[in-house]
């Protein structure tokens, strides 16, 4: 890419998006600087380029641009940043500026933000779970390192507090080991951004955590770096330092929301609600930088928040979330309603990487048997409290009423914990079994004899 | 010649000016770089190009270089075990070159030009060949024996065959002369365009299931070697296992798995089992007997619109040696959103949902090359397509499953409710078809029984029935509906949990041979058949499922094959004993 140029032939400002006339070899993807009439600088990025015409997209905003003044440096790179060891326990912006007071961090290498796909065949398939403390994940919906695990919410629903006991209690399997945090907030308030920075200090979790924070009334054309800067820096921890690192990012919807609004301002013909056609491509940049690599000991699990507008899960961004992460986990309404925490809804929840990471040496060998079970039983008492709401309990048979019982202390003693109660394996696949003991054996049609005579505590009926 | 150069770029579309002559579909190298790109879009002297790589950086007035090829691969031995991306490059050979990461401007031919391979001529000198003539073979694993072909735009007499020995990709193996006297040197490597279907004689009508060993496919919703088929499901439905285990168990000779735009933790999965696996039928890994595209979604959109291409050309050129070669496709979706993608870029006008007004005879193109054919060189040989269809909120109305539906001729639903209570396969059995059912009857009379069609009718009925009484439920509650209609809905329970439920990860329940399918809807269909004469004997529902042999249907699936054998009559004995009539 040629080395620096500047130009003050600003032609067209349209929202996020400006034109500048009289440049032949504009790099796509090329970061560029926008100086303003006032003396400030930011920073934008070359997303079409042709002989006479560059169009760059502003991640500060428009706002005070003119087309006398301004100037634009165009800087012959794409976008990198500097990373270092030292970013752990710091706090930046959505553009990687530290803003918790302290210098800037002295750079050990700097990196391309959009990152470079991993090889498929130098993937190392995740198999090693981690013990998150909450049983309806570690039970039913098994989180494995390296995996991309989102966190489907709504708004009003406790979904920051998960996220923040995830990462708390959140253990490498079999060790003490904790995990390297990367905490990306794209539009969250500032309410919930002092949550988490409150939560992290109090905890001692900050020291190897690092924070990038685009609040709501930062710009939100900033939102489209922050998770890319969040997770070049999870990349370094991980790939180069060999730390297990999750990464946090909410929320992925204010994310999407920032791409609908570029897409808008270039005037591209949109797909499902507005949303870009290449959003899925989009999505999958982010998502897919997930994993671990043969050969190098550090692992990245993602575990993005997204609220679902209308708490509906077929909107675009969960949907081609779904499609892409390795499963999801799902908050009810419902459930929090009956004061049950963390409200998760197990049934449509999914963790495709369970299977690798439980069973026999990993978690115990009942493990997959019990779910599966749970499964079964909680979808069957479910639909009978469907049934029983509308014609009332009498004709239901023992084994109904059994079912109905299971479906209420499921809810409230499996799903539901204290915001501070850590749960192991094996005490979460115990107190499943004191569930499941309330039926007869035959019931338990998807666990294995030899299981059900190991761990079965009910009579022998 | 003037030198072409890029005028405008966006995204992964690029435009060059001075092309002249240039051919849609060509290939171009595009940079510095020498990006991959293929041309999609003419005017005058521009030429409209899709690039395969990130095009970071690339700026205007870079140099592009025409190919006059269009976007082709490279056939013959060595193809098997490898993995590719979408535009067949081979991901280890790449990950040698450069490391953990794909980086841009890297690239490796993809068959080995160093590994030699055993080759017997089977042409003399003087013979008349003419386009898919056999010139010899090469033993490429122990199953698989590779037939040479010659390309079947190709003529000729033999003037000179190389003798039986060891010999690379790219030696010659055959002097031609063609009508003019020219003598053309041809290698075991060929080249075919990935857009075009290679000839053949004629298509055949389809004969024989692919058995899969999902009981549900096999016996409920059958698929034939050279079939089409679609699954499509929201997320989480399952879409990929079924896929997985189709690849692992189906009968084919050939497995072809395009990863198309998926999870890079998935390949990596595919990657991890396939070498340890054994395929049922030749006792030989998996991966012996499979070609791997595999084209994340996080890896460059345009080479994703061409992994479906890739992978359907492989597929015929092993289908032109005459065997059965299956291909998996997942997603289709994921392509045709490729397409979208590029479509919005040339700033086509579009069709339903923002998808390009050709979408419908792009997906049609590519099922068509599936069917069972008569090859050129007169052998059978056939490709059965199955395609995962992900559409959006799993909405079936969405345009990429209804144009895929107009094609194929399986459908197996994917259902969110059902594996919400993780009862997989997902096959919901009310909405999906199979339109070969009739096709494979003779078949599973000859290997199964004489009883399979009606079985099969009767058991898909009982389950429509299900339906019916569950809403009649919902209504006035289980307690006032006829005995009858109890015992029915207890059979259709244990047909659902015992038969329809089957686990991937169990490892004597991943694969059902057709001889037990054959035994287990036996069992229930009897139990059914005799459970309802018992019903109107006067024996209640109630006592019926407290039968001892009520439970011994239950988890017929996890036991091994040969303690079944053994088992089925004690059952089938037990039942008769256990119901009155049941010797009749």
């Amino acid at each position: 890419m040629p080395p620096l140029r500047e130009f003050q032939s600003v032609v067209r400002v349209a929202g996020p998006i400006l034109a500048v006339s009289g440049i032949d070899d504009a790099g796509y993807n090329e970061v560029v600087k926008v100086l303003l009439p006032d003396g400030t600088v930011r920073t934008g990025q070359v997303l079409e380029s042709r002989k006479g015409m560059a169009i760059v997209m502003v991640f500060g905003g428009t706002r005070d641009l003119d087309c006398d003044i301004t100037a634009v440096r165009f800087t012959g790179r794409p976008m990198t940043m500097p990373v270092s060891k030292e970013m752990l326990g710091r706090i930046f912006s959505g553009s990687a500026d530290p803003i918790d007071g302290g210098g800037s961090v002295v750079p050990e290498k700097e990196m391309e933000i959009s990152g470079y796909a991993i090889n498929p065949t130098k993937r190392e398939f995740p198999q090693d779970s981690i013990e998150t403390g909450i049983s309806a994940i570690d039970g039913m919906n098994t989180l494995v390192q390296g995996q991309k695990l989102p966190v489907f919410s709504g708004s009003g629903l406790p979904h920051s507090f998960l996220a923040a006991q995830i990462t708390r209690q959140a253990r490498v399997r079999g060790t003490d080991e904790s995990f390297a945090v990367v905490f990306a907030a794209m539009g969250i308030t500032h309410e919930e951004a002092r949550f988490f920075v409150e939560e992290f200090s109090e905890t001692g979790a900050r020291a190897h955590a690092v924070i990038f924070l685009n609040r709501a009334d930062d710009p939100a054309i900033e939102r489209i770096v922050t998770p890319r800067l969040a997770l070049t820096a999870a990349e370094y921890l991980a790939f180069d330092l060999g730390m297990h690192v999750l990464v946090v990012m909410q929320d992925i919807t204010a994310y999407c929301e920032a791409l609908r609004e570029v897409s808008a301002a270039r005037e591209e013909i949109p797909a499902r609600r507005g949303y870009p056609g290449y959003m899925y491509t989009d999505l999958a940049s982010l998502y897919e930088r997930a994993g671990r690599v043969k050969g190098r000991p550090g692992s990245i699990t993602q575990l993005s928040i997204l609220s679902m507008p209308d708490d509906d899960i077929t909107h675009p961004v969960p949907d081609l979330t779904g499609y892409i992460t390795e499963g999801q986990i799902v908050l009810s309404r419902e459930l929090h309603r009956k004061g049950i925490y963390p409200p998760i809804d197990v049934l449509p929840c999914l963790s495709r990487l369970m299977q690798g990471g439980i069973g026999e040496g990993r978690t115990r060998p009942d493990h997959a048997n019990v779910s599966s079970q749970l499964y079964a039983a909680y979808a069957r008492g479910r639909r009978l409290a469907g049934l029983v709401a509308v014609i009332g309990d009498e004709g239901l048979t023992d084994v109904d009423r059994l079912y109905l019982t299971f479906l209420d202390r499921f809810e409230h003693e499996f799903v539901g914990q204290k915001r501070d109660e850590g749960r192991s394996f094996d005490e979460t696949l115990d107190r499943a079994w004191d569930l499941l003991s309330i039926f007869p054996q035959d019931e338990l049609k998807r666990i294995d004899p030899k299981y059900i005579k190991e761990h079965y505590r009910g009579g022998t009926g | 010649m003037t030198e072409s150069s890029i005028i405008r770029i966006t995204g992964p579309v690029v435009e060059a000016d001075r092309m002249r002559g240039a051919q849609m579909y060509e290939v171009v190298f595009v940079g510095e770089d020498e990006l991959i790109g293929e041309i999609i879009g003419l005017y005058n002297d521009t030429a409209t190009i899709q690039v395969y790589e990130d095009t970071t950086g690339i700026t205007p007035g870079e140099p592009v270089k025409r190919s006059t090829m269009p976007l082709s691969v490279e056939l013959g031995p060595g193809l098997l075990e490898m993995i590719y991306d979408g535009i067949q490059r081979p991901l280890t050979e790449l990950g040698d070159l450069s490391g953990d990461f794909i980086v841009r401007g890297v690239s490796a031919p993809a068959l080995s030009r160093e590994k030699k391979f055993l080759f017997t001529p089977s042409l003399s000198e003087g013979d008349e060949i003419s386009g898919g003539a056999v010139i010899g073979s090469v033993p490429e694993t122990k199953q698989i024996l590779h037939t040479i072909l010659l390309a079947p735009d190709l003529s000729g007499t033999v003037e000179r065959i190389a003798g039986e020995g060891e010999y690379t990709v790219d030696e010659t193996i055959l002097w031609l002369k063609d009508d003019t006297g020219k003598v053309q040197k041809i290698t075991m490597l060929q080249r075919w365009p990935v857009r075009v279907p290679r000839p053949i004689q004629s298509k055949l009508p389809a004969i024989r299931p692919l058995i899969t060993g999902q009981r549900v496919i096999d016996s409920f919703f059958p698929m034939v070697q050279g079939g089409t088929a679609a699954v499509p499901g929201p997320f989480g439905a399952g879409k990929t296992v079924v896929q997985h285990q189709l690849a692992k168990w189906c009968d084919a000779d050939i497995i072809v798995y395009v990863g198309c735009g998926e999870r890079g933790n998935e390949m990596a999965d595919v990657l991890r089992q396939f070498p340890s696996l054994v395929d049922p039928k030749t006792k030989e890994p998996l991966m012996k007997r499979t070609v791997l595209i595999g084209n994340t979604s996080n890896m460059p959109v345009a080479a994703r619109e061409a992994s479906v291409y890739t992978g359907i050309t492989i597929a015929e050129y092993y289908r032109d040696m005459g065997y059965s070669v299956a291909l998996m496709a997942d997603s289709t979706s994921r392509w045709a959103e490729a397409m979208r993608e590029i479509s919005g870029r040339l700033e086509e006008m579009p069709g339903e949902h923002g998808y390009p007004a050709y979408l419908g005879s792009r997906l049609a193109d590519f099922y068509e090359r599936a069917g069972r054919v008569k090859t050129l060189s007169g052998e059978e040989g056939s490709i059965s397509v199955i395609g995962a269809v992900s559409p959006p909120g799993g909405d079936f109305s969405e345009p990429v499953t209804q144009n895929t539906l107009r094609i194929v001729r399986v459908f197996w639903a994917l259902d969110a409710d059902l594996a919400h209570q993780r009862h997989f396969p997902a096959v919901n059995w009310l909405l999906s078809y199979s339109l070969y059912s009739d096709l494979v009857a003779p078949w599973w009379e000859k290997h199964g029984g004489s009883e399979w069609g009606t079985m099969r009718s009767d058991l898909l009925a009982l389950l429509q029935k299900e339906n019916e009484l569950e809403e009649i439920v919902q209504l006035v509650g289980p307690d006032l509906l006829p005995e009858e209609d109890k015992f029915t809905l207890n059979v259709a329970a244990i047909l659902r949990e015992s038969f329809l439920v089957q686990s991937a990860f169990d490892p004597v329940d991943t694969f059902c041979p057709p001889e037990k399918q054959y035994r287990m809807m036996t069992l229930i269909h009897r139990y059914y058949r005799l459970g309802r004469h018992a019903v109107g004997e006067g024996m209640t529902a109630a006592e019926i499922q407290q039968l001892p042999v009520t439970a011994r249907l239950s988890r017929l699936g996890p036991i091994p094959h040969e303690e079944f054998d053994s088992l089925y009559p004690k059952i089938c004995e037990e039942m008769n004993s256990a119901f009155p009539g049941g010797d009749a």
